[in-house]
Protein backbone atom coordinates (compact mmCIF):
# COMPACT_ATOMS: atom_id res chain seq x y z
CA UNK A 1 0.00 0.00 0.00
CA UNK A 2 2.77 2.59 0.98
CA UNK A 3 4.95 1.38 -2.67
CA UNK A 4 1.32 2.77 -4.17
CA UNK A 5 0.87 5.44 -2.20
CA UNK A 6 4.52 6.55 -2.74
CA UNK A 7 4.20 5.96 -6.79
CA UNK A 8 1.09 8.00 -6.87
CA UNK A 9 2.15 10.55 -5.13
CA UNK A 10 5.24 10.67 -7.33
CA UNK A 11 3.33 10.04 -10.78
CA UNK A 12 1.31 13.10 -10.04
CA UNK A 13 4.15 15.29 -8.55
CA UNK A 14 7.18 13.65 -11.28
CA UNK A 15 9.20 16.05 -8.23
CA UNK A 16 12.01 13.25 -7.25
CA UNK A 17 11.94 11.51 -10.57
CA UNK A 18 12.88 14.34 -12.67
CA UNK A 19 15.49 15.78 -9.99
CA UNK A 20 16.90 12.04 -9.46
CA UNK A 21 17.19 11.14 -13.53
CA UNK A 22 18.67 15.02 -14.17
CA UNK A 23 21.62 14.49 -11.61
CA UNK A 24 21.86 10.92 -12.39
CA UNK A 25 22.65 11.91 -16.21
CA UNK A 26 24.36 14.81 -15.31
CA UNK A 27 26.75 13.02 -13.30
CA UNK A 28 27.09 10.27 -16.54
CA UNK A 29 27.54 13.80 -18.74
CA UNK A 30 29.89 15.08 -16.96
CA UNK A 31 32.19 11.92 -16.47
CA UNK A 32 31.87 11.59 -20.25
CA UNK A 33 32.95 14.70 -21.15
CA UNK A 34 36.17 14.60 -18.73
CA UNK A 35 37.10 11.05 -19.60
CA UNK A 36 36.14 10.30 -23.00
CA UNK A 37 38.81 11.11 -25.48
CA UNK A 38 38.59 10.55 -28.93
CA UNK A 39 36.09 7.89 -28.57
CA UNK A 40 38.28 6.64 -26.27
CA UNK A 41 37.30 5.23 -22.36
CA UNK A 42 39.80 4.74 -19.82
CA UNK A 43 39.45 1.20 -18.95
CA UNK A 44 36.80 -0.10 -16.24
CA UNK A 45 35.90 3.63 -16.44
CA UNK A 46 31.83 2.97 -17.26
CA UNK A 47 31.52 0.57 -14.64
CA UNK A 48 32.32 2.69 -11.62
CA UNK A 49 30.78 6.03 -13.48
CA UNK A 50 27.51 4.19 -13.57
CA UNK A 51 28.02 3.11 -9.86
CA UNK A 52 28.88 6.66 -8.94
CA UNK A 53 25.52 8.11 -10.68
CA UNK A 54 23.36 5.65 -9.36
CA UNK A 55 24.85 6.16 -5.55
CA UNK A 56 24.95 9.91 -6.41
CA UNK A 57 20.99 9.99 -7.52
CA UNK A 58 20.23 7.49 -5.11
CA UNK A 59 21.04 9.85 -2.01
CA UNK A 60 19.32 12.19 -3.58
CA UNK A 61 16.39 10.14 -3.71
CA UNK A 62 16.22 8.98 -0.39
CA UNK A 63 16.47 12.33 1.32
CA UNK A 64 13.69 13.96 -0.79
CA UNK A 65 11.70 10.76 -0.53
CA UNK A 66 11.55 10.84 3.75
CA UNK A 67 11.39 15.01 3.18
CA UNK A 68 7.60 14.45 1.70
CA UNK A 69 6.46 11.91 4.98
CA UNK A 70 8.34 15.04 6.83
CA UNK A 71 6.20 17.90 5.53
CA UNK A 72 3.19 17.04 6.96
CA UNK A 73 4.61 14.68 9.58
CA UNK A 74 2.80 11.69 7.30
CA UNK A 75 5.68 9.41 9.01
CA UNK A 76 3.85 9.48 12.46
CA UNK A 77 0.45 8.29 10.69
CA UNK A 78 2.60 5.72 9.07
CA UNK A 79 4.04 4.62 12.69
CA UNK A 80 0.37 4.58 14.45
CA UNK A 81 -1.00 1.97 11.69
CA UNK A 82 -1.77 -1.42 13.69
CA UNK A 83 1.00 -2.92 10.67
CA UNK A 84 4.52 -4.12 12.26
CA UNK A 85 5.92 -0.87 11.89
CA UNK A 86 8.97 -2.90 9.73
CA UNK A 87 6.19 -3.39 7.38
CA UNK A 88 6.79 0.53 6.67
CA UNK A 89 10.53 0.12 6.22
CA UNK A 90 9.72 -2.30 3.80
CA UNK A 91 7.19 -0.21 2.44
CA UNK A 92 9.44 3.05 1.56
CA UNK A 93 12.62 0.19 0.52
CA UNK A 94 10.12 -0.79 -2.28
CA UNK A 95 9.06 2.40 -3.30
CA UNK A 96 13.17 3.74 -3.19
CA UNK A 97 14.04 0.49 -5.51
CA UNK A 98 11.52 1.02 -7.68
CA UNK A 99 12.60 4.48 -8.32
CA UNK A 100 16.45 3.54 -8.79
CA UNK A 101 15.37 1.18 -10.89
CA UNK A 102 14.13 2.97 -13.21
CA UNK A 103 16.84 5.52 -13.14
CA UNK A 104 19.04 2.70 -13.65
CA UNK A 105 16.85 1.74 -17.04
CA UNK A 106 18.02 5.25 -18.53
CA UNK A 107 21.53 5.02 -17.26
CA UNK A 108 22.84 1.67 -18.61
CA UNK A 109 22.02 2.18 -22.48
CA UNK A 110 23.85 5.69 -21.32
CA UNK A 111 26.78 5.16 -20.14
CA UNK A 112 27.05 2.06 -22.79
CA UNK A 113 26.50 4.45 -25.52
CA UNK A 114 28.82 7.86 -24.16
CA UNK A 115 31.63 5.25 -23.13
CA UNK A 116 30.99 2.82 -25.88
CA UNK A 117 31.01 -0.43 -24.19
CA UNK A 118 28.93 -3.59 -24.51
CA UNK A 119 26.88 -3.21 -20.87
CA UNK A 120 24.42 -5.13 -22.25
CA UNK A 121 25.71 -8.47 -23.83
CA UNK A 122 25.01 -10.13 -20.12
CA UNK A 123 21.60 -8.87 -19.57
CA UNK A 124 20.33 -11.48 -17.17
CA UNK A 125 24.02 -10.94 -15.01
CA UNK A 126 23.62 -7.06 -15.72
CA UNK A 127 20.33 -7.18 -13.96
CA UNK A 128 21.26 -9.56 -10.99
CA UNK A 129 24.10 -6.84 -10.19
CA UNK A 130 22.13 -3.72 -10.32
CA UNK A 131 18.94 -5.62 -8.35
CA UNK A 132 20.99 -6.93 -5.77
CA UNK A 133 23.57 -3.33 -5.40
CA UNK A 134 20.72 -1.27 -5.57
CA UNK A 135 18.85 -3.55 -2.73
CA UNK A 136 21.89 -3.18 -0.44
CA UNK A 137 22.16 0.38 -0.91
CA UNK A 138 18.43 1.55 -0.53
CA UNK A 139 18.31 -0.48 2.54
CA UNK A 140 20.65 0.80 4.20
CA UNK A 141 19.84 4.58 2.88
CA UNK A 142 16.05 4.14 3.60
CA UNK A 143 16.89 3.20 7.04
CA UNK A 144 19.32 6.33 7.45
CA UNK A 145 16.55 8.46 5.88
CA UNK A 146 13.89 7.50 8.25
CA UNK A 147 16.27 8.13 11.12
CA UNK A 148 17.39 11.38 10.08
CA UNK A 149 14.47 12.57 9.44
CA UNK A 150 13.92 14.84 11.97
CA UNK A 151 17.55 15.96 12.14
CA UNK A 152 18.03 19.66 10.83
CA UNK A 153 21.84 18.31 9.34
CA UNK A 154 20.07 15.45 7.95
CA UNK A 155 21.12 16.18 4.48
CA UNK A 156 24.90 16.81 5.21
CA UNK A 157 24.56 13.39 7.92
CA UNK A 158 22.93 10.99 5.16
CA UNK A 159 25.97 11.12 2.60
CA UNK A 160 28.26 11.10 5.59
CA UNK A 161 26.68 8.12 7.07
CA UNK A 162 25.81 6.03 4.33
CA UNK A 163 28.55 6.11 2.09
CA UNK A 164 30.57 4.12 4.60
CA UNK A 165 28.59 1.30 5.07
CA UNK A 166 27.67 1.12 1.44
CA UNK A 167 31.05 0.67 0.52
CA UNK A 168 31.19 -3.03 0.11
CA UNK A 169 28.02 -2.62 -1.83
CA UNK A 170 29.36 -0.04 -4.06
CA UNK A 171 32.44 -2.07 -4.63
CA UNK A 172 31.29 -5.47 -5.18
CA UNK A 173 28.92 -3.79 -7.76
CA UNK A 174 31.30 -2.06 -9.71
CA UNK A 175 33.91 -5.17 -9.64
CA UNK A 176 30.83 -7.46 -11.08
CA UNK A 177 30.27 -4.81 -13.67
CA UNK A 178 33.73 -4.45 -14.42
CA UNK A 179 34.18 -7.94 -15.01
CA UNK A 180 30.61 -7.99 -17.07
CA UNK A 181 32.79 -5.75 -19.42
CA UNK A 182 35.76 -7.74 -20.20
CA UNK A 183 36.05 -9.35 -23.36
CA UNK A 184 36.32 -12.72 -22.16
CA UNK A 185 33.91 -12.35 -19.10
CA UNK A 186 34.34 -14.82 -16.42
CA UNK A 187 30.91 -16.01 -15.08
CA UNK A 188 32.09 -17.68 -12.48
CA UNK A 189 33.48 -14.18 -11.35
CA UNK A 190 30.76 -12.47 -11.46
CA UNK A 191 28.90 -15.19 -9.31
CA UNK A 192 30.79 -14.65 -6.85
CA UNK A 193 30.22 -10.72 -6.89
CA UNK A 194 26.84 -11.45 -7.12
CA UNK A 195 26.86 -13.80 -4.44
CA UNK A 196 28.69 -11.42 -1.94
CA UNK A 197 25.92 -8.74 -3.09
CA UNK A 198 22.96 -11.29 -1.64
CA UNK A 199 24.83 -12.21 1.21
CA UNK A 200 25.05 -8.28 2.20
CA UNK A 201 21.15 -7.65 1.12
CA UNK A 202 20.03 -10.20 3.38
CA UNK A 203 22.55 -8.45 6.71
CA UNK A 204 20.95 -5.05 5.83
CA UNK A 205 17.86 -5.87 5.06
CA UNK A 206 17.43 -7.83 8.25
CA UNK A 207 19.50 -5.28 10.48
CA UNK A 208 17.50 -2.76 9.31
CA UNK A 209 13.82 -4.67 9.90
CA UNK A 210 15.51 -5.36 13.26
CA UNK A 211 16.43 -2.08 14.39
CA UNK A 212 13.70 0.10 12.40
CA UNK A 213 11.27 0.21 15.26
CA UNK A 214 13.39 1.04 18.17
CA UNK A 215 15.10 3.92 16.21
CA UNK A 216 11.72 5.02 14.81
CA UNK A 217 9.84 4.75 18.53
CA UNK A 218 11.90 7.67 20.15
CA UNK B 1 -6.09 -9.75 16.94
CA UNK B 2 -7.99 -6.37 18.14
CA UNK B 3 -8.20 -5.49 21.66
CA UNK B 4 -10.38 -3.24 23.62
CA UNK B 5 -9.90 -1.34 26.79
CA UNK B 6 -12.71 0.81 28.75
CA UNK B 7 -9.99 2.91 30.63
CA UNK B 8 -6.32 4.89 30.65
CA UNK B 9 -3.94 5.19 33.44
CA UNK B 10 -0.89 7.17 33.28
CA UNK B 11 1.01 5.96 36.30
CA UNK B 12 4.28 8.64 36.92
CA UNK B 13 4.82 8.48 33.67
CA UNK B 14 8.37 10.74 33.27
CA UNK B 15 9.91 11.72 29.60
CA UNK B 16 13.31 13.51 29.71
CA UNK B 17 15.22 14.43 26.45
CA UNK B 18 18.76 14.27 27.36
CA UNK B 19 19.36 16.35 30.50
CA UNK B 20 15.57 18.13 29.58
CA UNK B 21 12.58 16.55 31.72
CA UNK B 22 9.75 17.39 29.55
CA UNK B 23 7.69 15.30 31.42
CA UNK B 24 8.18 14.50 35.08
CA UNK B 25 5.30 12.02 36.89
CA UNK B 26 2.15 12.32 35.26
CA UNK B 27 -0.71 10.14 37.16
CA UNK B 28 -4.24 9.84 35.61
CA UNK B 29 -6.92 7.98 35.00
CA UNK B 30 -9.93 8.06 32.62
CA UNK B 31 -12.49 6.45 31.16
CA UNK B 32 -14.85 4.82 27.99
CA UNK B 33 -17.10 8.31 27.34
CA UNK B 34 -15.35 11.06 28.79
CA UNK B 35 -13.61 13.85 27.48
CA UNK B 36 -9.78 14.52 29.52
CA UNK B 37 -8.31 18.10 28.52
CA UNK B 38 -4.32 18.34 29.34
CA UNK B 39 -4.55 22.20 29.40
CA UNK B 40 -1.08 24.59 29.59
CA UNK B 41 0.79 27.00 28.31
CA UNK B 42 3.52 25.81 25.13
CA UNK B 43 5.78 23.48 26.46
CA UNK B 44 4.44 22.70 29.16
CA UNK B 45 4.38 18.66 27.80
CA UNK B 46 0.99 18.22 26.07
CA UNK B 47 2.46 17.31 23.11
CA UNK B 48 4.55 15.01 24.73
CA UNK B 49 2.26 13.60 26.71
CA UNK B 50 0.32 12.89 23.61
CA UNK B 51 3.13 10.90 21.80
CA UNK B 52 3.41 8.93 25.11
CA UNK B 53 -0.30 7.86 24.75
CA UNK B 54 -0.26 7.43 21.29
CA UNK B 55 2.80 5.08 21.69
CA UNK B 56 4.92 7.31 19.33
CA UNK B 57 7.41 8.03 22.11
CA UNK B 58 8.38 5.88 24.66
CA UNK B 59 8.46 6.94 28.37
CA UNK B 60 11.67 7.14 30.28
CA UNK B 61 10.06 5.99 33.57
CA UNK B 62 6.50 4.88 34.49
CA UNK B 63 3.76 3.56 32.44
CA UNK B 64 0.39 3.93 30.70
CA UNK B 65 -1.89 1.14 30.94
CA UNK B 66 -4.64 0.34 28.62
CA UNK B 67 -7.22 -1.29 30.30
CA UNK B 68 -5.05 -4.28 31.08
CA UNK B 69 -2.77 -3.60 28.14
CA UNK B 70 0.58 -1.97 27.31
CA UNK B 71 1.91 -0.90 24.48
CA UNK B 72 5.36 -2.88 24.85
CA UNK B 73 3.24 -5.93 24.79
CA UNK B 74 0.08 -5.09 22.88
CA UNK B 75 1.66 -2.81 19.74
CA UNK B 76 0.05 -3.09 16.66
CA UNK B 77 -3.31 -4.39 17.85
CA UNK B 78 -3.16 -1.83 20.22
CA UNK B 79 -2.11 1.18 17.62
CA UNK B 80 -5.39 -0.24 15.69
CA UNK B 81 -7.82 1.03 18.82
CA UNK B 82 -5.75 4.91 18.96
CA UNK B 83 -6.55 7.88 16.60
CA UNK B 84 -4.45 10.72 17.06
CA UNK B 85 -5.11 13.96 15.27
CA UNK B 86 -2.19 15.80 15.81
CA UNK B 87 -1.24 20.20 15.42
CA UNK B 88 0.16 18.73 11.68
CA UNK B 89 -2.63 17.08 9.79
CA UNK B 90 -0.57 14.16 8.41
CA UNK B 91 -2.31 14.13 5.00
CA UNK B 92 -0.91 14.23 2.04
CA UNK B 93 -1.03 17.21 0.18
CA UNK B 94 -0.93 15.95 -3.52
CA UNK B 95 -3.41 13.01 -2.62
CA UNK B 96 -7.10 13.82 -3.28
CA UNK B 97 -9.15 13.84 0.19
CA UNK B 98 -11.07 10.42 -0.92
CA UNK B 99 -7.26 8.97 -1.49
CA UNK B 100 -5.69 9.71 1.48
CA UNK B 101 -9.10 8.45 3.62
CA UNK B 102 -8.87 5.13 1.21
CA UNK B 103 -5.31 5.07 1.95
CA UNK B 104 -5.59 5.06 5.72
CA UNK B 105 -8.48 3.19 5.72
CA UNK B 106 -6.95 0.56 4.08
CA UNK B 107 -3.88 0.70 6.35
CA UNK B 108 -6.01 0.37 9.60
CA UNK B 109 -7.54 -3.24 7.46
CA UNK B 110 -10.93 -1.64 6.23
CA UNK B 111 -12.73 -4.12 4.10
CA UNK B 112 -13.87 -1.32 1.62
CA UNK B 113 -11.39 1.31 1.79
CA UNK B 114 -12.99 3.46 -0.88
CA UNK B 115 -16.23 3.17 1.28
CA UNK B 116 -15.45 3.88 4.25
CA UNK B 117 -13.53 7.22 2.64
CA UNK B 118 -16.88 7.74 0.80
CA UNK B 119 -18.41 7.68 4.51
CA UNK B 120 -15.68 9.67 5.92
CA UNK B 121 -15.96 12.72 3.81
CA UNK B 122 -20.36 12.17 4.26
CA UNK B 123 -19.37 13.12 7.39
CA UNK B 124 -16.65 15.69 7.61
CA UNK B 125 -19.57 17.08 4.74
CA UNK B 126 -17.01 17.35 2.08
CA UNK B 127 -18.51 14.85 -0.56
CA UNK B 128 -18.63 17.24 -3.00
CA UNK B 129 -14.53 17.60 -2.84
CA UNK B 130 -13.78 14.28 -2.61
CA UNK B 131 -11.46 14.48 -5.91
CA UNK B 132 -10.05 17.50 -4.92
CA UNK B 133 -5.88 17.24 -3.87
CA UNK B 134 -5.77 18.18 -0.04
CA UNK B 135 -3.13 21.12 -1.16
CA UNK B 136 -6.35 23.13 -2.97
CA UNK B 137 -8.24 22.75 0.42
CA UNK B 138 -8.65 25.49 3.24
CA UNK B 139 -6.86 24.88 6.54
CA UNK B 140 -10.53 24.59 8.27
CA UNK B 141 -11.10 22.03 5.36
CA UNK B 142 -8.05 19.99 5.95
CA UNK B 143 -8.57 19.84 9.36
CA UNK B 144 -12.29 17.89 8.73
CA UNK B 145 -10.61 15.49 6.29
CA UNK B 146 -7.45 15.28 9.04
CA UNK B 147 -10.26 14.35 11.98
CA UNK B 148 -11.71 12.08 10.15
CA UNK B 149 -9.02 10.14 8.89
CA UNK B 150 -7.98 9.76 12.57
CA UNK B 151 -11.47 8.41 13.64
CA UNK B 152 -11.74 6.13 10.17
CA UNK B 153 -11.15 3.05 12.23
CA UNK B 154 -14.05 3.83 14.94
CA UNK B 155 -10.64 4.47 17.54
CA UNK B 156 -11.82 3.49 21.51
CA UNK B 157 -8.76 6.50 22.26
CA UNK B 158 -8.72 9.31 20.84
CA UNK B 159 -5.92 11.58 20.83
CA UNK B 160 -6.30 15.58 19.83
CA UNK B 161 -3.83 17.71 20.13
CA UNK B 162 -4.63 21.65 19.31
CA UNK B 163 -7.32 20.89 17.12
CA UNK B 164 -8.52 24.20 16.98
CA UNK B 165 -6.01 26.00 15.74
CA UNK B 166 -7.05 27.72 12.00
CA UNK B 167 -10.65 26.84 12.31
CA UNK B 168 -13.42 29.31 11.63
CA UNK B 169 -16.55 29.81 14.19
CA UNK B 170 -18.76 26.54 11.75
CA UNK B 171 -15.81 24.10 11.60
CA UNK B 172 -14.86 24.97 15.49
CA UNK B 173 -18.54 24.34 16.43
CA UNK B 174 -19.15 21.16 14.10
CA UNK B 175 -15.71 19.87 15.80
CA UNK B 176 -17.27 20.46 19.35
CA UNK B 177 -20.18 18.90 18.14
CA UNK B 178 -17.98 15.27 16.81
CA UNK B 179 -16.36 15.80 19.96
CA UNK B 180 -19.19 15.12 22.38
CA UNK B 181 -20.69 12.68 19.54
CA UNK B 182 -17.57 10.61 19.75
CA UNK B 183 -17.76 10.93 23.85
CA UNK B 184 -21.71 9.65 23.42
CA UNK B 185 -20.21 6.75 21.51
CA UNK B 186 -18.19 5.23 24.20
CA UNK B 187 -14.89 6.85 23.24
CA UNK B 188 -12.09 8.16 25.56
CA UNK B 189 -11.01 11.58 24.32
CA UNK B 190 -7.72 13.71 25.05
CA UNK B 191 -7.80 16.96 24.17
CA UNK B 192 -4.34 19.02 24.16
CA UNK B 193 -5.22 22.61 24.02
CA UNK B 194 -4.18 25.87 25.09
CA UNK B 195 -7.48 27.52 24.04
CA UNK B 196 -9.59 27.71 26.59
CA UNK B 197 -12.14 29.67 25.43
CA UNK B 198 -12.97 26.93 23.04
CA UNK B 199 -12.15 23.78 25.41
CA UNK B 200 -15.29 25.81 28.11
CA UNK B 201 -17.94 23.41 28.63
CA UNK B 202 -16.33 20.43 26.50
CA UNK B 203 -14.18 18.98 29.32
CA UNK B 204 -14.96 16.13 31.94
CA UNK B 205 -11.65 15.99 33.24
CA UNK B 206 -9.01 18.58 33.21
CA UNK B 207 -5.11 17.84 33.76
CA UNK B 208 -3.32 21.68 34.19
CA UNK B 209 0.37 20.94 33.30
CA UNK B 210 3.48 23.09 33.63
CA UNK B 211 7.10 22.77 32.67
CA UNK B 212 5.91 18.97 32.34
CA UNK B 213 5.01 18.36 35.54
CA UNK B 214 0.96 18.08 36.60
CA UNK B 215 -0.14 21.04 38.74
CA UNK B 216 -3.49 20.05 39.28
CA UNK B 217 -6.48 17.82 38.02
CA UNK B 218 -10.34 19.20 38.14
CA UNK B 219 -13.02 17.21 37.66
CA UNK B 220 -16.05 18.83 35.23
CA UNK B 221 -14.22 22.29 35.35
CA UNK B 222 -16.48 25.18 35.28
CA UNK B 223 -15.12 29.06 34.45
CA UNK B 224 -12.35 27.26 32.85
CA UNK B 225 -9.96 30.42 31.84
CA UNK B 226 -10.66 31.48 35.76
CA UNK B 227 -9.54 28.21 37.35
CA UNK B 228 -6.64 28.14 34.92
CA UNK B 229 -5.33 31.08 36.29
CA UNK B 230 -5.84 30.67 39.98
CA UNK B 231 -4.21 26.92 39.48
CA UNK B 232 -1.24 28.43 37.32
CA UNK B 233 -0.87 31.74 39.68
CA UNK B 234 -0.75 29.38 42.33
CA UNK B 235 3.10 28.13 42.37
CA UNK B 236 4.50 31.02 40.28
Amino acid sequence: MILRKDLTVEVRSLEIAYTTLFFAVSCVLFFAFALVKEGKAPEDGAAGILWIAIAFSGTLALGRTFERERQSETLRALLMAPAARPAIYVGKLLSIIALLVAAEVVLVPLVAFLFQVPLLAHPFWLAAVLVTGTIGFAAVGTLFSAMLVRARSRDVLLPVLLYPITVPVIIAGVRATAELLEPDVELALVRFWVALLVALDVVFVTLALWTFEPLMTD
Amino acid sequence: MAIDFLELTAEDVSRHFGRRRALSKISFQTRTGSILGLLGPNGAGKSTMIAVLATLMRASGGAVRYGTHTAALAGASLRARIGILGHDLFLYPELTARENLAFFAGLYGAADAHAAADAALARAGLGDRAHDPISSFSRGMRQRVALERSLIHGPRLVLLDEPFTGLDDASTAALVARLRGLRDEGAIVILATHDLDLAEGLLDEALFLRDGRMVDAVARPGALRSTYRSIMGRRS
